[in-house]
């Protein structure tokens, strides 16, 4: 198992002022720096954008993302990724993003579940039923619904969507009334035990304006996952719209999620 | 813990302070509505309540905010509700719903019914009594006929604008609920017109409880020609609104939807107590039963004559069962609603802390508050016509009013 | 409602009635106070940036991006670590993230000296993703870790960054390595492709032109599976004229993985 440690270093500003690094020299030090730019080494799959430069403008964006069930491993990299890279406390109730484990037998018994959010990976199944005719995992994360409810109702304006297709919550306006948390269909809100303010998904919005993607996504192994433009631009997420029959969950509450689920089976809510 | 539900839906989020406050403001809603029988139809059976209605719609309505306010994350920055209020939601329109009927409703026509005695209030006493008397007056002290005459007609206007105000509070409070396309145990047309009935019916049960008491208190006789007209009142009420909640039942059980297994679940085993038990059969059919068959509601003579005294006991028992039924309707809808997954496979349990802001005690308090400000408003102003000398020492059982009415 | 004077009602001088009612403007005063204060404290409380882009703060934005980044992303990896790099990316673990294994590492981008990110050696790293489970897509590597050359860290016999399969892919699981990946801890692993499948040579050159055979009689099956046929006894048997006559074997047997009972 990894550490989940963060270095203390990580980006503090205390940090960074008692010593001061500069990047570029530590490079030139090494030697490095001559063969290997960018160019000569191809990254795969794994930027939201061209890197911006600083002046990042939303209005040029819409961010959705691609689930292939067929492809998710249940690994659960993903969920620890996401706790880590958004503080999320690491409890077993509170989660920006799980995998839900779905067991369907011959006689049609449905079982679900979700150990930890799958932060530990899935234990073999403890429960002895009849034979299984599908077995499958399907990550969940927030929808990023272009209709959202959660902004519908709140009160105050403290959750709201942005140009670029993020819905995000101000902690700092909300007044913890929760009923953006009853409104969401897809339990993907939480209350913070210590902020007392609404939490969710932000699709990783800090990491998007510098052109990187979701944590959830830089780490998934086998591309279950995949993140980038919703119109019109040849990105991966285009290509996998293109060539997959798409689903959303539960599209009959017309949310219009910008989550889309690829060999989604039917069982899923 | 039973089935599958979300990670995140672990906690409740929604605890037992939001059961109080649609308890709370259906409260205030029915007794409201029963007030206004009184004035805009005339219906003078109940002019001795009519005083004491308004004075419990207002001593509710004051602590209807409290249960919301002590549930917020951030209780001080709920002002942002009035500044910045999302025209979208639901529950934003909260800060002026509630501001229309206290400010333009209920302080109104209280102000108007009163300001002539609060004058003759302040012209006869002394010390701080008069102060206080004066300056509720605002200063308007004119008591001339024409003015009085004013006095009468902006009441009477207020009451015919305050009876569809009163319908919204409440019918607005069950929208929140009812607008949750989400949640399917909520999310109901009827919800609002549910919310409304049992608001009526929750306020008609407070009004004769407290004036059933409070006579008692005040070792007057209860005016017997009142008290059956307000069961009365309270049997049809509570037809219209039992054959709504079995319209919604009903309905949803007939169109069978995705969610009616786990539903189906819920109420066989979460809810049984609260929502059989007593929401239904003690809050509902026993009541209805008693009334039905004591009071002249089905016919001009009621069907079993029983005494005064016997009847008198049997309307509060059932006005207290109905109380009890009435909180268990809120709390079937606000703790139903998020006891099973949105998933719609498995269920969870709340798990009520006895400490805390959301706690038991805390909600005993929120309940028991209305009580004592109705206490001080009685003191400040007596809705009742005699002198003040002839009334009984005040304090020994006003306290104990909470506890007959609590469920 | 008659409540009787304590003094008689001294009667205000009618010079003092106004037009309006007195309550009027004494009302209308306590109204216009509430008013004012309400925008009065409107315009000291509501944020400066409220309603900048929609009906929220936009300074929230600046907020949520000013979070702090655990996760550097692949791009900073390459600047330094072109070579395992590039190895990565020829091999099966192409689509990996550094961070996946080596944890986050933004630490380790600020600070390269004295932050150093985890090399993961023990056993129960790889697991993770490579212990067998059934939800797991068929075709994805799968190892029983208890039986799995038992204590041996997994760095032993595989490069992390450049894994290989015991075995290169042969002709036919170059393309459909599912399909043989499967078939590989199936009870037919020991068939070759060919022994169903008619693969003309023109098939790897134009494969959706070309398309391999599939077995189109019963009989071919039945050529182990029968119950007079000449095959070792522990193969299951049926009897191909009550069997489900109406369907060739593959339309409800999946040969790739053919149940077990």
């Amino acid at each position: 198992m990894m550490s989940t440690d963060v270095p203390d270093a990580a980006g503090s500003p205390a940090a960074e002022e008692s010593k001061p690094f500069d990047r570029r020299e530590f490079l030139k030090k090494c030697g490095l720096a001559v063969p290997i730019v960018l160019g000569v080494v191809r990254v795969p799959l794994l930027e939201a954008q061209a890197p911006s430069n600083g002046d990042y403008d939303p209005s040029e964006h819409l961010y959705g993302m691609g689930i292939d069930v067929n492809k998710c491993i249940g690994c659960g990299q993903c969920v620890l990724a996401c706790k880590t890279e958004n503080d999320v406390p690491l409890d077993s109730h509170h989660f920006n993003t799980w995998i839900e484990r779905y067991v369907i037998r011959t006689d049609e018994e449905v079982e679900v579940d979700s150990p930890n959010g799958g932060l530990d990976g899935f234990p073999p199944m403890a429960s002895e039923g009849s034979e299984i005719r599908r077995t499958f995992f399907v990550p969940k994360l927030c929808n990023h619904c272009a209709e959202a409810p959660c902004v519908q109702v709140c009160p105050v304006g403290a959750t709201f969507t942005t140009e670029d297709g993020a819905v995000l919550v101000d902690d700092e306006y909300c007044i913890g009334c929760r009923y953006c948390i009853q409104a969401c269909p897809y339990g993907a809100r939480w209350l913070h035990p210590e902020t007392h303010v609404a939490a969710k998904c932000t699709f990783c919005y800090h990491r998007l304006v510098d052109g990187l993607v979701p944590a959830c996504v830089e780490v998934c192994p086998t591309g279950a996952r995949l993140f980038g433009e919703l119109e019109g631009r040849a990105t991966p997420l285009a290509r996998f719209m293109r060539f997959n029959d798409l689903q959303v969950l539960k599209p009959h509450l017309n949310t219009k999620p910008k989550v889309y689920y690829a060999n989604l089976d039917g069982e899923v809510r | 813990m039973q089935g599958f539900i979300y990670p995140n839906e672990y906690e409740l989020y929604w605890g037992l302070l939001i059961v109080v406050y649609p308890y709370v403001t259906g409260l205030v809603a029915g007794a409201f509505i029963l007030a206004s029988l009184e004035r805009v139809f005339n219906v003078k059976e109940v002019q001795p309540t009519y005083r004491l209605a308004l004075l419990t719609a207002l001593a509710f309505l004051l602590v209807a905010p409290l249960p919301l306010l002590a549930h917020l994350g951030h209780p001080f920055r709920s002002y942002e509700i009035f500044l910045t209020p999302n025209r979208q939601s639901a529950m934003a329109m909260f800060g002026f719903v509630y501001a229309w009927y206290l400010m333009v409703v209920l302080l109104l026509e209280i102000w108007f019914d009163y300001r002539k005695d609060l004058v003759l209030w302040y012209r006869s006493e002394t010390g701080w009594r008069r102060w206080v008397h004066y300056a509720l007056t605002l200063g308007a002290t004119d008591l001339s006929e024409k003015s009085l005459k004013f006095d009468d007609k902006m009441g009477r206007w207020i009451t015919i604008i305050g009876i569809p105000s009163a319908f919204l509070l409440h019918g607005y409070v069950g929208f929140i609920f009812g607008s949750v396309k989400a949640n399917p145990w909520w999310s109901s047309v009827l919800m609002p017109v549910v919310f409304l009935f049992s608001a009526i019916v929750s306020g008609i049960a407070l009004v004769l409880i407290i004036y059933m008491i409070a006579s008692m208190l005040r070792w007057k006789p209860v005016d017997m020609r009142c008290a059956d007209k307000l069961a009365v009142f309270l049997f049809y009420a509570m037809v219209v609104d039992v054959s709504l909640e079995m319209l919604d039942f009903i309905h949803r059980l007939y169109e069978s939807e995705e969610s009616i297994g786990i539903l189906t679940q819920l109420i066989q085993s979460r809810l049984f107590i609260s929502l059989v038990v007593l929401q239904l059969v003690l809050g509902a059919l026993i009541p209805l039963t008693l009334l039905g068959l004591t009071s002249p509601a089905l016919s001009k003579e009621p069907i079993f004559k029983v005494p005064d005294e016997l009847r008198r006991l049997i309307y509060l028992g059932s006005a207290i069962l109905v109380q009890i039924g009435i909180f268990s309707i809120r709390w079937n809808v606000v703790m139903g609603g998020q006891l099973f997954s949105k998933s719609l496979r498995g269920l969870t349990v709340y798990r009520v802390e006895l400490f805390g802001l959301e706690g038991l005690f805390m909600t005993m308090a929120l309940l028991a508050l209305p009580f004592v400000i109705l206490w001080v408003l009685v003191k400040v102003l007596p809705p009742w016509t005699e002198d003040e000398a002839h009334l009984p020492q005040p304090g020994a059982g006003t306290d104990e009013r909470p506890s007959a009415t609590l469920p | 409602m008659v409540r009787q004077p304590a003094k008689p009602m001294v009667r205000l001088p009618e010079f003092r009635s106004h037009k309006l009612p007195q309550q009027v403007p004494r009302l209308a005063a306590v109204f216009v106070l509430a008013a004012v204060a309400l925008i009065a404290a409107r315009s000291f409380l509501v944020p400066d940036t409220f309603g900048e882009m929609g009906h929220y703060r936009a300074a929230a934005i600046d907020t949520i991006i000013a979070h702090p980044k655990k996760y550097a992303g692949q791009r900073e990896c390459t600047l330094c670590h072109g070579s395992i790099m590039e190895e990565r990316l020829a091999g099966n673990h192409r689509g990996l993230a550094c961070e996946g294994c080596h944890g986050p590492a933004a630490g380790h981008v600020a600070n390269p000296v004295e932050v150093k990110p985890v090399i993961p050696s023990e056993r129960d790293h790889c697991p993770r993703c490579h212990s067998y489970n059934p939800s797991r897509p068929t075709g994805f590597a799968q190892i029983d870790p208890v039986t799995h050359n038992p204590l041996m860290p997994c760095v032993t016999c595989h490069d992390p960054h450049a894994p290989e399969p015991p075995m290169v892919p042969g002709s036919c699981s170059a393309c459909h390595g599912q399909i043989a990946s499967q078939k590989a801890v199936s009870h037919h692993a020991t068939l070759e492709c060919v022994t169903c499948h008619e693969a003309p040579d023109e098939h790897k050159i134009s494969p959706r032109a070309v398309r391999p055979g599939k077995p189109m009689e019963r009989a071919f099956c039945g050529g182990c599976h029968a119950e007079d046929a000449e095959s070792p006894q522990s193969i299951p048997r049926i009897n191909p004229r009550t069997h489900n006559q109406q369907y060739l074997c593959w339309q409800c047997h999946y040969p790739h993985f053919p149940e077990t009972s």
